[in-house]
């Protein structure tokens, strides 16, 4: 009987060690292929025309000039006449060609003409929103501990007021985070290449195991005449899950044509239509006694889908610190954008910087230290077993940041000239449990390992966690698992979004190795006339526990398998009884800026981050994961954003060049701390691809209040925000 | 992009031949790292693009007693190598800021002077003017003009060197529209506000071109330039400055003092210049020239923080070129 568990950190060789990504360098090298480099025998290349207008009826769409040009060899409509547009740069046509000149000159060529219809694009503003008949009503919940007496309808009010009576310290204020883009460095798109009846698509995707399906059945196919592979990809951010209407067309067109087709969207189309993350306002009252501790929070949050997209969830409106009494009520805002798609840690973000600002309003009024306010109000941390963990990983951060000793109370620094500086902090938490996941496992006789699991790598080390896991099953070095991932020819594994992957390919992994390790061990038993359970297999070879001599080297082990390799496939089995993974985890991301009261200018000093995640596989990709989240806060916070023009509707900022992104020189020093105590090692494995994203939003504006004394209420603190903040503040005092 | 002539003349008479009268038709390539963006977007779509790359007499830098000489495909970087930028430190300054070693790699002197604007209306395809100013007046104006935006143009000079030349005085060499024609201009006038979507932002003929910069001597002038920047990026300032200066016995006799990204045309701050003039450079008379430079701005409704921005720029600039502390993030 196997049983399914991790060795201990002592008795671990590679697990939980740093080591270096096993596809490292082909990706620094530019010898790695992503879908945008795959670049068959005479494939076409095919571009799409967006809709310049936000808002607006097809009149009329010409394609017969666009089919004139030379070297244009076919044109699609991807709208109809009578279709309504409701983004600009929704698609309207795909041109193909022989070459990107070519293609270009048929976009110019297509000739559409447009009804225009009325624009919405401005989330920010409910007011408007309201006036323009664009809200709906979205979910809301009241949570009470007091219960009514008789059926008094006011009830709920009274009862809310009476708490913000009762409180010492109220704190009402509007708060907000923008909407950003995933900016995948990478587009969406794929290559198709439809040959004999069957195709393969090489597609940007999250999901290998998961898109055959939907590329076949337009074709009129089944999805075992289908292979998507996708061996890297440049950014997904939870934006590529699926097959895109685009991706379809290629595919079509590949089969239409008889030659490869690659259709990835450009830059501009590619910030239009690619995905964004919802924004989230919210205007809040939140009341909490003389020490800080939050007794009441009531809440209207409004938030923008784009056009049939899901806007934030209320479920993180207040975000982990709960208090017994809430209410919060939500409002869709209906605007001219393209729907939202899934972004790191979908909602978590928002709820969190929505929220655990006013918190940080609420050490500011009582003129109270942020961090004694944080930890008195763990108490309020709905999962109580991990208010303790809140604790310690608080205790650690604020000794890596220095809290006690650079802390000063909200807008009352030591100034240098106009510069200011600030200390600002927040709590966050995420599932992470392991997704479905299959994995086959091949022992060659010469001692070759091979491993095939329809999984992807995002880019952050699929394939290193993989190698590590078998490589410590099988006491061999990580160089010697080849990996193999990245089609949808391989067993299935779950589409890699919620951080889900490292726990789904270590359980699938840990289960085939452990299965195929005992069919070898049996070999070698009968070989050594030991018992089987007796042996391990550690430093290359397969020895008895208590006799290292009495052993077999893996090749020669291996070479007892005979004429045929060895393969074993299993599934995982993630859930409540693993002892290999789990979910939840948390984490406390303290920050330090500087600001230019005179320019409203941030600088970033230095960003701590100290996350659980339960066991650490490879602790170098781990650190390397939390800091491109970090970069990635920093970025929402300080720099990047959607901007639409309120008249036009139009994307103003979709190109690169445009849309600000925070270079080395804006993110300051980071700091990262894995606490990994046997306690939480020994929960087994848990994602941690998005829950330091969460964090920096909060934790810098915090940090901003607490250098300007004045709360700059809307993501990304902007030279103009924190200007118009000031402003404000000035013009009220 | 479509498809388009490629021509690489040796001499600045063939730049002139290959060069068409009309508008639209040609258009030069130096560094090209704004004309290919706008090529690939269809903002432009000439059907000739000459390429000025292999004309050698455009990439030197001269200096004789008076002035210096510089070409126009002269990189960015390489200006701001060459020694003589000891004597111009608003130039050295001015191109260390251009974040992106690409660019300044990449980018020359020439082709940074004569870079389209950044508004995004006219790179969404609106237009120069923004449908006659209308796009920038009622939508998203927050990167526009708080200057001289009265008339149908409401965009702002992109380039980050002409703060710094025309604070310096330098005078620009047009060549064309036939060969031999030649016409030297002060910068600031070279730059001029369109009036209609037949107008560009410069006054060059489509049949002309920038082959020189000519830079006097400093006579004892100190110069700084001054960005105030959202980050450490490549992306443009939200407000920059240049100031030089002749001071004698402490006291500033002459002043030239400009801004960037804050008008359709760099900006030249006679208000700013008059409160400097007859004084001492201390923290005080910066600050009040700041002041004064933008008594007389015009911010649109959502570019007022620029004003403030403008204030700091020509401040901060007065005191880097008298060597005093800036002040602001280190």
């Amino acid at each position: 009987m196997v049983e399914y568990v991790w060795p201990s950190k002592e008795d671990s060789s590679v697990l939980g060690k740093s080591i270096d990504k096993i596809d490292g360098v082909p990706k620094c090298t530019g010898t790695a292929k992503y879908s945008y480099d795959i670049n068959p025998d005479k494939v076409a290349i095919a571009r799409a025309l967006g809709c310049p207008h936000a808002h607006a009826k097809l009149k009329s769409l010409d394609l017969s000039k666009a089919e004139k040009v030379p070297g244009v060899v076919a044109v699609s409509a991807m709208k109809k006449v009578g279709d309504e547009i409701q983004w600009q740069g929704d698609l309207i046509a795909v041109v193909v060609g022989d070459t990107e000149g070519a293609v270009a000159e048929g976009l110019d060529a297509v000739l559409a003409e447009y009804e225009q219809l009325d624009v919405f694009v401005e989330d920010a503003n409910l007011e408007a929103a309201e006036a323009a008949g664009r809200t709906a009503k979205a979910g809301g919940k009241v949570q009470l501990e007091k219960e009514p007496e008789g059926d008094d309808p006011d009830f709920e009010e009274k009862e809310l007021a009476r708490l913000f009576k009762e409180s010492a310290a109220v704190v009402e204020g509007r708060y907000g985070i923008a909407a950003i883009t995933h900016m995948c460095l990478e587009p969406h798109g794929s290559t198709c290449e439809w040959k004999d009846g069957k195709l393969t698509a090489h597609l940007s995707t999250q999901n290998v195991s998961g898109t055959a399906g939907q590329f076949a059945a337009p074709l009129k196919v089944t999805a075992d005449d289908v292979t998507v592979h996708c061996d890297y990809i440049g950014g997904g951010f939870g934006s590529k899950f699926a097959v895109d209407r685009w991706d379809s067309l290629a595919a079509q067109l590949s089969k239409d044509l008889g030659r490869p087709v690659r259709l990835m969207l450009d830059r501009d189309l590619e910030l239009k239509n690619g995905g964004a993350r919802p924004s989230g306002y919210a205007e809040s009252k939140v009341g909490a006694d003389k020490d800080g501790v939050i007794k009441v929070w009531d809440t209207h949050f409004w938030s923008a889908g784009g056009f049939g997209g899901a806007p934030v969830n209320q479920s993180v409106i207040p975000y982990v610190i709960v208090p017994p009494n809430y209410r919060r009520r939500g409002t869709n805002v209906k605007i001219n954008t393209a729907p939202v798609r899934a972004w790191r840690a979908p909602n978590h973000p928002q709820g969190c910087a929505m929220t655990q600002t006013a918190i940080d309003d609420i050490a500011a009024k009582l003129g109270l230290d942020s961090y004694d306010v944080f930890e008195r109000n763990l108490v309020n941390v709905e999962d109580k077993d991990r208010r303790g963990v809140y604790a310690e990983e608080m205790k650690i951060a604020a000794k890596l940041i220095d809290w006690k000793a650079k802390w000063h109370p909200h807008g009352k620094g030591d100034k240098k000239g106009s510069v200011v500086s600030g200390l600002g902090m927040a709590l966050h938490t995420w599932g992470g449990g392991g997704h479905p996941s299959t994995c086959m496992v091949k022992i060659h006789p010469d001692g070759g390992v091979e491993t095939f699991i329809g999984s992807q790598d995002l880019g952050t080390g699929t394939r290193t966690v993989i190698a590590i896991v078998l490589a410590e099953t099988f006491g061999l070095p990580v160089e010697a698992i080849k990996v193999n991932i990245g089609s949808s020819k391989y067993p299935a594994s779950g589409p890699s979004g919620g951080s889900t992957t490292v726990g789904g390919v270590s359980e699938s992994s840990r289960h085939a190795g452990l299965d195929a390790l005992v069919q070898l061990n049996e070999k070698v038993a009968s070989k050594l006339g030991v018992p089987a359970e007796s042996l391990v297999a550690k430093g290359g070879r397969i020895h008895a526990k208590d006799d290292a001599e009495k052993g077999l080297s893996w090749k020669e082990a291996c070479s007892l398998l005979g004429m045929s390799p060895l393969e074993v496939t299993s599934k995982g089995a993630p859930g409540r009884n693993s002892k290999l993974s789990s979910s939840g985890v948390g984490g406390v991301q303290m920050a330090e800026v500087e600001v230019d009261r005179e320019t409203g200018q941030v600088k970033m000093k230095k960003f701590v981050t100290v996350q659980d995640m339960g066991l650490v596989v490879n602790h170098k990709t781990a650190v390397s994961q939390i800091y491109g989240a970090m970069v990635m806060g920093v970025a929402y916070a300080l720099f990047e954003e959607r901007l639409m023009d309120p008249r036009t509707g139009a994307f103003l900022n979709s190109e690169i060049a445009d849309y600000r992104l925070p270079r080395l020189g804006d993110i300051g020093e980071f700091v990262v701390e894995i606490y990994e105590p046997e306690s939480e090692r020994a929960r087994g494995v848990i994602g941690l691809g998005e829950p330091p994203v969460i964090g920096p939003g909060a934790a810098i504006s915090n940090a901003v209040a607490n250098a300007l004394g004045v709360r700059v209420p809307v993501l990304p603190l902007t030279p103009k925000r924190v200007l118009d903040s000031l402003q404000l503040a000035a013009r009220n005092a | 992009m479509k498809a388009f002539e490629y021509a690489s003349p040796r001499t600045e008479r063939e730049v002139l031949e290959l060069l068409a009268a009309d508008r639209g038709h040609t258009e030069v390539l130096a560094g090209g790292t704004d004309l290919i963006g706008l090529m690939k977007k269809m903002i432009v779509k000439p059907d000739r693009v000459v390429s000025l790359n292999r004309v050698e007499s455009l990439k030197t830098i001269d200096a004789n007693s008076t002035a210096v000489h510089v070409g126009a495909m002269v990189t960015l970087e390489d200006l701001a190598d060459n020694p003589i930028c000891e004597f111009y430190p608003a130039i050295r300054q001015a191109i260390g800021e251009m974040a992106s070693q690409q660019l300044r790699a990449q980018g020359t002197v020439g082709g940074e002077l004569c870079q389209r604007p950044r508004c995004w209306f006219f790179r969404d395809k609106r237009g120069l003017l923004a449908e006659r100013g209308r796009a920038v007046e009622e939508g998203d104006n927050r990167f526009h003009a708080i200057f001289g935006n009265s008339g149908l143009a409401k965009f702002a000079s992109p380039s980050r060197l002409a703060p710094a030349l025309i604070a310096l005085d330098a005078r620009v060499r047009i060549l064309g529209p036939n060969p031999g024609d030649e016409t030297l201009m002060p910068l600031e006038v070279f730059y001029r506000t369109p009036k209609s979507e037949r107008e560009r932002e410069h006054s060059l003929e489509p049949n002309q071109f920038v082959s020189q910069v000519i830079l006097p001597h400093p006579e004892g002038r100190v110069s700084a330039s001054y960005e105030v920047r959202h980050g450490m990026g490549p992306e443009y300032p939200l407000v920059a400055a240049a100031a030089s200066v002749l001071v004698t016995g402490g006291i500033v006799r002459e002043a030239r003092i400009v801004l960037g990204q804050v008008a359709p045309t760099p900006w030249i701050s006679r208000e700013a210049i008059d409160a400097i003039v007859g004084l001492p450079i201390n923290y005080e008379t910066a600050e009040a020239a700041g002041r004064a430079a933008v008594s007389v701005a015009s911010p649109l409704s959502h570019n007022e923080y620029k004003v403030q921005l403008a204030k700091v720029a020509v401040k901060r600039a007065l005191l880097k070129a008298a060597g005093l502390e800036t002040g602001g993030l280190s």
